[in-house]
């Protein structure tokens, strides 16, 4: 077991062995170890497929912006796809899976597509699979999918918990590697509070693999503590900063346990709040490219470092450099610690001496010409400047580049941001490669990713796609879960010369949010299930539960739907029942999901006549009236009834969805259109709990709850009236005298926790509780409106209430529903519908068209229900020149489910409608 | 995005609602229709300086009026709108 790993050295913990799996077979890793760096120490370098070729690939890096080595973690519902090995912490029991592959990694039977390279080139899709456009969904999608692609998500619920947190501190510093722990000691030193955040399990950056430098880190390591265990300093490992937002708001998501492991929470999503942030993400080492780079064991030199002196692992045995930098000395002296032949320095620059550290080591002048091998790089070609040619037999490859500046969080986020860079993330990113830029090589790869090569830059520049933005979609350069870390810098280099452009003038492409690719439950939190959002429930809600009720959810809130008793085996037989039981004796409701704001002052009257199209500041006190509102372009916005109960005291009532949308509108034109106007708004929606009472012995069960019984006498109390009263023996309440049914009815409004004792007392007494359904199936024979007719499309005029309009004052919304065509009688308005096919119903939603001529829609259908009153299905809707038309046969046309019902256009008042009933 | 409420201090962009353009004026009742149709229809889109009027619904129920960069985000100003429309 580990024949890779170096008795000595590195940050592993050789007392703690840990067990995992890699495509089904059993390793040993170390406690401290990626599971990248314990795949190599166990010799397996070949770790996955290439996007589209299947090229077998090794690791490139030893950090998250590592291309090649993706793998999918854990098992079942706890698997996930497309961690990047390199970043994935080992832990005891880890199970991992490469990826991309049809069959195993080594006999990779899509390896095929290497062969049809020439044809899969930049824009291929475009290019090839034009025609026939049928054959796109059925035939090319699929196949490209299964071939080209990433690891397969879990199909079961994750069962993991994840949280969210918001973290306020002075300065955000993201990266704690020796920059990022010296700014965090720094700003504490000057008073601050503290957030640093770091994505790897230690901190200490590019240090955690320079042996030089480990006792200056161990010092920064240890004042760091210091600081944390003095409570001044917050520092969270294994933390992605994901992007810079508005207003000094960061993201980030904190991993707390390792990737495929137990228990919950696994991952909390961080909202940081900083005064200022202080970037110490260090740089990233870009890779050289040439003909047949992206073999196994072909890795960047900081990569090469890391594993031998942070892991203790020998990527290999016999290397070769391949560098166009002055200066290798730090990877010259890892690769003696690690014991690792170094055969050769090539060296691409046009320079007199050879480069520091090169020190007796062979040095040729050139390029790298070619690679060989095939799970494992065995040979590379080297071409000396002065056109000799060789092979030298090498098992590692080091590619020692450029390193360009980590900034894609400042250019992701806002202008303006408050970020500084310090350390390696300052450092200038001028540095241009001094490698051949002139390649066109098809196998010399830019992105290891998404396969992307040297030729496929030179075929979008030749086809105009010389901007990065386009070279970026049109290759998909840079568009992989890696964002292009180790490939749009070399890809606007060739891309340079290809278009003939100097470098300094191509700009990277926009860097965008999330910065690493993120867990679709960490986004979620606790926003789940039964959490996804608020159960808001109504003041009945628990005796309703208690009662067995049937539950709808209807906007924000939980509304009984019906009750069931006995022996009825649906919704339907349930809410007919209740329906008839308002019709014939007496039912109660929860109705106060209604929104209700109560206005004090003496331009409250004043306030609601410019709010409501009809008029109010002439209503008696004790009185209530049903009342219109318009938006200010003309169109109906809202319904409700206002009551006055005192001369300067009125309560208004809206719709249950149109709540808070209407009290913002009563603020808006309290604060901002009339502010001389004397009157204060209170929303007290939560706090009354409001029961419609219906039925023709709704009087007599209400007197039974009513202090004052003759309070609520016909002559003292007629329909349309209101009155605050004490009922239930001394409880507070406000009484009105409306009728949403049709029936002679109250509604009875009790502070908000008295609800569930009104209500039981209220079926004690007799009352049949109805719900939501037996509630549409009452206000639809009656033709009331409700959203689905004030749906935003609809004026006052087509929903007939057109005369509710004062002529004698100003309201928001009059004069733009004067325009002449708002009031055409050939608009869709509203009428009644009944179904001409015995017990068939129709769909709400349904268009109204002539015969079967479904080519042009003349209407729609808006409601339906069972009514028991006509015994059969009724509908509103609105309809073209609807109140002309009634007697005129038509067919409700489903187009969804194919379905059509002949239906008769009918006047919408199917029951009483001279409205006695409900006058009483 | 945090908004600086002149009532409750800074707040999180999700305890408010923005309605807009907080420079229009509503005309007079006998306006011409024109004026009217330009009032509730026709906004201007300005890439930078705009003054906005913002809710604050889950806090205080003030209106208020923020100048603000529509290309920056940056918020130069918040105030209560009350009595600012005339």
């Amino acid at each position: 077991m580990n024949a890779f790993r170096l008795p000595n050295g590195g940050r592993i913990d050789r007392t703690v062995p840990l067990r995992f799996r890699f495509d089904g077979r059993h390793y040993q890793g170390f406690q401290g170890d990626t599971l990248a760096s314990a795949l190599l120490a166990n010799g397996v370098r070949l770790v996955g497929r290439s996007f589209k070729y299947h090229r077998p690939r090794g690791f490139l890096t030893a950090d998250d912006s590592e291309p090649n080595g993706l793998a999918e973690i854990g098992i079942g519902a706890r698997r996930e796809p497309n961690i990047k090995m390199p970043e994935c912490e080992l832990a005891d029991g880890l199970i991992a899976s490469s990826q991309n592959r049809l069959g195993s990694l080594r006999h990779d039977l899509l390896a095929f597509n290497g062969l049809a390279a020439p044809i899969l080139g930049a824009g291929f899709y475009y290019k090839t699979f034009m025609w026939p456009s049928s054959f796109w969904e059925r035939l090319y999608e699929p196949v490209i999918r299964r071939a080209a692609g990433l690891g397969r998500a879990a199909t079961a619920p994750d069962p993991d918990v994840y949280e969210k947190a918001t973290l306020h501190c002075d300065a955000l510093i993201i990266g704690c590697g020796p920059a990022g722990l010296a700014a965090a000691i720094d700003a504490v030193a000057a008073g601050a509070r503290v957030l640093a955040c770091e994505r790897d399990f230690e901190t200490g950056g590019s240090w955690l693999s320079h042996p030089d430098r480990a006792a200056e880190l161990a010092d920064l390591q240890h004042r760091a503590v210091a600081l944390v265990d003095a409570g001044s300093l917050t520092i969270l490992t294994r933390t992605h900063v994901l992007g810079a937002h508005d207003g000094g708001i960061y993201s980030a998501v904190e991993k707390i346990v390792s990737d495929g492991q137990g228990p919950s929470p696994r991952q909390r999503l961080l909202r940081i709040v900083a005064g200022r942030a202080i970037l110490a993400t260090g740089a990233r080492e870009q890779p050289l490219v040439f003909r047949n780079n992206d073999r196994p064991g072909i890795m960047l030199a900081g990569a090469v470092r890391t594993y031998i002196d942070r892991f203790a692992v020998r990527p290999g045995t016999r290397a070769a450099i391949y560098t166009d930098q002055p200066d290798i000395a730090l990877t010259v002296e890892a690769l003696k610690r690690g014991g690792i032949d170094l055969a050769c320095i090539v060296d691409a620059r046009d320079a007199a001496d050879p480069p520091v550290g090169a020190d007796g080591v062979m040095v040729v002048r050139g390029c790298i010409a070619d690679t060989r091998g095939g799970e494992q790089l065995k040979s590379v070609t080297v071409r000396g400047a002065d056109g000799t040619s060789r092979r030298l037999d090498c098992d590692l490859l080091i590619m020692a580049g450029r390193s360009l500046p980590e900034r894609s969080l400042y250019r992701a986020g806002p202008g303006g941001t408050a970020m500084v860079a310090v350390g390696g993330a300052a450092q200038s990113d001028g540095a241009a490669p001094d490698w051949p830029i002139d390649t066109i090589d098809a196998k010399a790869f830019v992105d290891f990713q998404n396969d992307v090569t040297a030729a496929d830059i030179r075929a979008a520049a030749n086809e105009g796609f010389s901007h990065p933005e386009h070279l970026k979609r049109y290759t998909t350069l840079g568009m992989a879960t890696d964002q292009g870390r180790t490939s749009s810098a070399n890809g606007l280099a060739l891309l340079s010369k290809r278009a003939g452009r100097s470098q300094g003038t191509l700009q990277p492409t926009q860097a965008r949010w999330p910065a690493v690719p993120v867990a679709i439950g960490a986004l979620a939190g606790h926003h789940r299930e039964a959490a996804f959002r608020p159960l808001r429930r109504t003041p009945t809600d628990q005796w309703a539960e208690q009662r067995g009720a049937a539950f709808t959810n209807t906007g924000l809130w939980r509304r009984a739907s019906y009750f069931p008793r006995g022996s009825e085996t649906g919704w339907l037989e349930s809410a007919v029942r209740e329906a008839r039981a308002v019709r014939e004796g007496v039912g109660f409701c929860d109705v106060s999901t209604l929104g209700k704001y109560e206005l004090f002052g003496p331009d409250a009257g004043t306030l609601l006549d410019r709010v409501y199209a009809n008029m109010f500041s002439s209503l008696a006190v004790g009185k209530a009236r049903y009342g219109i509102m318009l938006r200010e372009d003309g169109i109906a916005y809202d319904d409700g009834t206002t009551a006055r109960l005192a001369e300067h005291h009125y309560v208004m009532t809206t719709s249950s969805a149109m709540a808070e949308s209407v009290g913002r509108n009563l603020e808006y034109c309290r604060q901002i259109l009339w502010p001389e106007l004397d009157v204060v708004i209170v929303p007290v929606t939560e706090q009354w709990a409001q029961v419609a009472i219906a039925g023709p012995q709704s009087r007599a069960l209400l007197q039974q709850i009513v202090d004052d019984p003759s309070s609520t006498a016909g002559d003292v109390f007629p329909h349309m009236s209101a009155r605050n009263l004490t009922v239930l023996g001394g409880t507070e309440a406000r009484l009105f005298r409306l009728s949403f049914s049709g029936e002679m009815a109250f509604e009875l409004a009790v502070p908000g926790q008295q609800g569930n004792r009104l209500a039981a007392e209220l079926e004690a007494l007799g009352g049949t509780p109805y719900g939501l359904e037996a509630l549409n199936i009452l206000r639809l024979e009656k033709g009331h409106v409700t959203g689905a007719e004030i749906d935003g499309r609809n004026t006052a005029f087509d929903l007939g209430l057109g005369k509710m309009l004062s002529k004698k004052k100003d309201f928001i919304g009059r004069r733009m529903a004067e325009r002449p065509a708002l009031n055409e009688s050939a608009r869709p308005r509203l009428v009644g519908l009944r179904s001409l096919r015995p017990d068939v119903p129709m769909t709400a939603g349904a268009q109204l068209v002539v015969a079967d001529d479904v080519g042009r829609p003349q209407g729609w259908v808006s409601s339906i229900a069972y009514s028991p009153a006509v015994a059969d299905w009724i509908g509103i809707g609105l309809l073209e020149h609807g109140p002309e038309r009634h007697g005129e046969e038509l067919v409700a046309w489903n187009g969804l489910q194919g379905e059509k019902v002949a239906v008769v256009v009918v006047d919408p008042i199917f029951y009483d409608p001279a409205g006695e009933r409900a006058r009483g | 995005m945090r908004i600086d409420c002149p009532i409750c201090g800074p707040r999180m962009l999700e305890e408010f609602f923005l309605y807009g353009d907080a420079t229009r004026r509503r005309p007079d009742a006998d306006a011409p229709i024109e004026t009217w149709v330009d009032y509730v229809y026709l906004r201007d889109n300005p890439a930078g300086a705009h003054t906005e009027y913002w809710f604050h619904g889950v806090g205080c129920r003030t209106w208020l009026k923020i100048e603000r960069d529509t290309v920056t985000h940056a918020i130069h100003s918040v105030s209560p709108a009350e009595g600012t429309a005339r």
